[in-house]
């Protein structure tokens, strides 16, 4: 048997040349669509992701309005030539109708849907390509869709993985490769600013007193990302206000 | 026949950067972001706000406004908030006793009631049990109607009324979607514009582009739809020209009201009807006519 593969090399670097506490490039733009209410792309690294916001509107079922919220309503999907090996459907199967229900639990905890009664908001995401941290891109790039829709969030939510490295090291955002080596993978779901967590899962074990660590490396990673995505989301704003003329401010 | 064919490479797209305006610049808040630490009795909770130990966040992304101690963040895209008195365009969804129900792109169906249009046979006519049994006659599902808004209900839904001449049903022309917040708002939404097209800027982000409509106010309760007039090419090509003038400078982000309108039509003739769905033609355009504007402000100014 050959020896397993390090994942961090003796000076400390890791397969794609990343140090432990570095996230892969993050790049993002809001605004894609003109059919959506709101829409997102967003690449972490290679992994690429669409999203689109549609609502809040009437809700099409009778049966599911709720009189004191809104429904949020979540599809997950990844293109067939997103994967290394061609996906024989792009949704439907276990693993999307999972992360559709993660997805949708991250973004019930932001939304305020209390604003919104009888109403329902659509979020739709799309993986084009999978390169590791799936659900991640999913969750930053649906924050941004929704920010872009002009939908009421308490604060942003960030998601973000984390590893072990060398039995010792925590290593943030895992790619697809490291992933497949092996080592276990902490993704997280967090809202950075007050620090809450409403989404954590594991792939693997490990000991517990490794976790205190990851986990706060992956809260860190959220940190940063969340950064990002401001950055982002202000730049953008600036534009379309400035292109409007700020026509709809008053002040 | 050889057909000119355009090609573009990927990048071409990322090249093109939003038209700014304007030189002015405000803070930007995002959601999350603590607009007023420490907000005690001082202040107001608007729209776009929400109070957390102690503090006024803003929830969506955009700038502030203060009215008084009322503070509020309004983003820059959202639904359509209805306010009374406004233009909407909007297609019916449901028929249901007694009144319709019509899509106007707000967060949820507004409501058109059989006792706020007027039927055919004067104003101050009955309503029978015969008319909630012929509302499908007058407006079924997939019909569009222009009408207002007349009061806005507990929950957010609109309720809308026709009664007025202007209001009613559409006949033939086009209905283009753009963001809400890109209708300029103001006194007149109901526009002849001089190159024989007629245009009624829904305040919804419905914009509806007609053949040009005489002024007479012969028609009755505005349920008849005539779609057996034919109506001329040259009209039919202004009315695809101004559809694609609105894409263009809806997609670069402009304001549409009907001096830009006119302004882009005017300066898209140009190119054909066709062409101007090329991004490059449809950034064209919108330069230039950001360009007559900012001058026409300049003029104002002076």
């Amino acid at each position: 048997m050959s020896r397993k593969k390090e994942l961090l090399s003796r000076v400390g670097l890791r397969l794609d040349g990343r140090r432990a506490d570095e996230l892969r490039r993050i790049r993002c733009k809001l605004g894609v669509f003109t059919q959506p209410d709101g829409s997102a792309y967003i690449e972490q690294g290679l992994t690429k992701v669409l999203a689109a916001v549609y609502g809040p509107h009437q809700v099409r079922s009778k049966q599911k309005a709720q009189h004191d919220t809104c429904i949020i309503n979540t599809q997950f999907s990844m293109a067939v030539f997103s994967t290394n090996e061609r996906k024989k459907r792009p949704r439907g199967d276990r693993k999307s109708t999972e992360l559709s229900m993660h997805l949708q639990q991250a973004l019930l905890a932001v939304i305020k849907t209390e604003l919104y009664p009888w109403s329902q908001i659509d979020v739709y995401v799309e993986v084009l390509h999978g390169d590791g941290g799936i659900y991640p891109a999913c969750v930053n790039a649906a924050t941004l869709a929704i920010i872009d829709a002009g939908i009421p969030i308490k604060e942003y939510v960030c998601a973000c993985t984390a590893s072990l490295g060398n039995n010792d090291i925590p290593m943030l955002d895992v790619s697809h490769q490291e992933e497949v080596i092996g080592g276990p993978t902490l993704t997280v779901a967090a809202l950075p600013m007050s620090g809450k967590i409403v989404l954590m899962e594991m792939s693997q074990r490990f000991h517990l007193d490794h976790l205190p660590k990851v986990l706060d490396k992956a809260l860190e990673g959220c940190k940063d990302i969340k950064a990002i995505l401001d950055e982002a989301v202000k730049n953008h704003v600036r534009e379309m206000g400035s292109s409007t003329g700020w026509a709809n401010t008053t002040s | 026949m050889s057909q000119k064919i355009h090609i573009r490479t990927a990048s071409a797209s990322s090249r093109v950067r939003p038209l700014a305006t304007t030189e002015k610049s405000y803070k930007i808040f995002t959601p999350g972001e603590v607009v007023i630490k420490e907000a005690n009795t001082n202040f107001v909770r608007g729209h776009g706000t929400y109070e957390e130990n102690g503090d006024l966040k803003a929830s969506v992304a955009g700038v502030k406004e203060q009215v008084n101690k009322l503070i509020s963040v309004r983003p820059l895209k959202s639904r359509y908030n209805g306010q009374v008195g406004e233009v909407l365009v909007g297609r019916i969804s449901e028929v249901q006793q007694k009144r319709w129900k019509v899509d106007t792109n707000s967060r949820l169906d507004s409501v058109l009631m059989l006792s706020s249009v007027n039927l055919p046979g004067g104003e101050l006519r009955r309503r029978s049990v015969e008319d909630q049994h012929m509302m499908r006659q007058y407006l079924q599902e997939g019909d569009l109607i222009s009408a207002e808004v007349q009061s806005i209900f507990s929950d957010g839904s609109l309720s809308l009324h026709t009664r007025s001449l202007r209001y009613g049903k559409l006949g033939q022309g086009l209905l283009i979607k753009v963001f809400p917040s890109l209708v300029k708002k103001s006194k007149i939404h109901f526009h002849n514009l001089p190159f024989g097209v007629s245009l009624i800027l829904g305040n919804n982000g419905y914009i509806w582009i007609s053949p040009p409509t005489d002024n007479t106010d012969d028609n009755v309760g505005g349920f008849v739809q005539n779609l057996e007039e034919v109506i001329s090419k040259d009209i039919r090509e202004a009315m695809g020209r101004v559809r694609n003038c609105i894409l263009a400078l809806a997609e670069n982000k402009m304001m549409l009201f009907d001096t830009s309108i006119v302004f882009a039509y005017e300066e898209s003739l140009k190119y054909s009807v066709a062409e101007l769905l090329l991004p490059e033609a449809m950034v064209d355009v919108a330069l230039l006519t950001q360009h007559r504007l900012s001058m026409l402000d300049d003029y104002e100014f002076e």
